[in-house]
């Protein structure tokens, strides 16, 4: 699979370290009355869908930056990159 | 039908026009005892153990494709007990000793050969933790055997012992491991299942469950609704493709595993062989190919096939180990989609849904566990309590801290 880096252009996937569903950017609050289900959620239930899916891709082997590839888990078709960076800048 | 020596000799001089289809091709029913979603090597042992052993006959198997068209027919064929958690080995070891009466068991040649198995270790940190599995599985009853350098030198002298990087310094065997003809053992039990009544029932896609105040009464199917008083998934693949249907989230992921296989060669592995140092593992087909495989790709993945930088890492891992197998000519590699877990470990459990069962996330382990699987998972169904192997592979294992990681790694399945 070939990723189309937003800042570096396309790169290999090989470069890259995969985290799994983007999900995991929306870390609990550990002060929430129900954290500890909220937390069992957040850490071991997966929605693995099929076709769509966002996922989170570390370029370790480039910028080390965060990307948020939606991809086709039947295809492995990449359908679009972006920086998870500006995601985080809007708090969630 | 029944096989035996007698009747090979009788079809033999009469033209083998006697043979018959094996199992049916029956329409479904309104109304089953139990309904089993997957007609692979789980669904259908699982379909063979509830008819056979537990008296429960009017169960139908229903199978997206035809049967046996996933991992079953996938898979590297090796069978094994070699694990080391409490959760996990009486299990295996349970699974094993089905393995050696299998053939027996359902009238029908699987080609069971147990040629042994031999975990290589590289280094001594690694020797230890082999000599502890070792230990752990001899105390359920399993066999185990430390073999040193020059051991291992003997059964397999054309490995790279001196290689600068990873030396070989010994491996872990298991003389009753071994391999096994896979997709016979579909059609063994489709076979044995089929005998005792049970439908199996080809290209029929389970599309929707009926659930009714928390009580899952049926499932609907493009060929329409068919009701049951139990509905066992047992898709490992697509666990949390069916699962969804009836809104539960798995602690899955589903990842693809490739495998591979050479030219045909003449004997020269007499056994399974496992790389410490990567994840390579191969053995060699009575046909004479060297099968062999390594990791999953590591992404999420539904398709059945992989990619090219995890080709390129099982070759590595087979030239670091064995460089002769640099002259053999690939022949054929393929995908199978893997249910893997949160800890690497599987579920056969009830679900919060009275009458809705789950056998899944098998990881990469699901071929050598298909007899064991099957029986326990009958035994739930037609018990309603776990197997006494099985009390450990829970669904909501993860909540109570009980999981049974025997890597270590953690909630992150595509390192399992």
């Amino acid at each position: 699979m070939v990723i189309n880096h937003p800042l570096l252009g396309p790169r290999d996937s090989s470069e890259f370290v995969y985290l799994g569903d983007a999900s995991l950017m929306n870390r609990p609050n550990w002060l929430d009355k129900d954290a500890g289900q909220k937390f069992y959620t957040y850490q071991y239930l997966r929605d693995n869908p099929h076709l769509e899916h966002k996922e989170l891709w570390f370029h370790e082997q480039g910028d080390r930056s965060w990307l948020i590839v939606t991809r086709n888990t039947s295809t492995h078709e990449i359908l679009k990159v972006e920086l998870a960076k500006k995601f985080f800048d809007k708090g969630g | 039908m029944r096989y035996s020596l007698l009747k090979i000799i009788k079809e033999g001089l009469t033209g083998n026009k006697g043979w018959r289809p094996i199992w049916r091709n029956p329409e479904p029913k309104k109304k089953y005892d139990v309904i089993i979603i997957g007609g692979g090597g789980h669904g259908l042992s699982t379909a063979y153990y509830l008819s056979n052993v537990y008296g429960i006959n009017n169960i139908a198997v229903l199978e997206k494709g035809w049967i046996g068209s996933g991992n079953i027919g996938r898979n590297t064929t090796i069978i094994r007990s070699n694990y080391m958690l409490p959760g996990n080995e009486p299990f295996y070891e349970l699974s094993l000793k089905l393995w050696e009466g299998l053939e027996q068991d359902f009238n029908y040649n699987a080609m069971i050969s147990q040629r042994g198995i031999i975990n290589l270790f590289h280094s001594d940190g690694q020797r230890d933790a082999y000599a502890r599995r070792g230990n752990a599985m001899l105390l359920e009853g399993a066999d185990a055997e430390l073999l040193d350098e020059d051991s291992v030198r003997d059964i397999c002298p054309f490995l790279d012992f001196n290689n600068a990087r990873f030396p070989i310094k010994g491996g872990l065997m298991q003389k009753r491991g071994g391999t096994v003809r896979h997709d016979a053992v579909a059609w063994g039990y489709a076979r044995g299942a089929d005998n005792k009544g049970v439908d199996i029932i080809q290209n029929c896609e389970v599309t929707g469950f009926k659930i009714v105040n928390g009580v899952c009464k049926g499932v609907e199917t493009n060929l329409g609704p068919i009701s049951a008083n139990k509905i066992a998934s047992c898709a490992a693949g697509s666990s949390s493709r069916v699962m969804s249907l009836a809104g539960i989230k798995l602690p899955i992921e589903s990842h693809v595993l490739q495998a591979f296989v050479s030219e045909g060669l003449k004997p020269i592995l007499p056994n399974v062989i496992t790389f410490g140092a990567g994840h390579f593992y191969v053995s060699q087909s009575d046909k004479g190919g060297l099968v062999f495989g390594g990791d999953i790709d590591g992404y999420n993945s539904y398709a059945q096939r992989g990619n090219l930088p995890v080709v390129e890492d099982v070759c590595e891992g087979g030239m670091a180990l064995m460089p002769i197998i640099g002259r053999a000519k690939l022949l054929r590699m393929w995908g199978g989609v893997m249910d893997m877990s949160m800890d690497g470990s599987p579920f056969i459990d009830k679900t919060h849904i009275q009458g809705l069962y789950f056998n899944g996330g098998w990881c990469y382990g699901g071929f050598k566990a298909t007899p064991a699987s099957g029986l326990c998972y009958a035994h739930l169904l037609a018990t309603d309590e776990p197997h006494e192997v099985a009390t450990e592979l829970t669904l909501d294992r993860f909540i109570h801290g009980k999981i049974i990681d025997e890597k270590g790694v953690g909630a992150q399945p595509n390192l399992h």
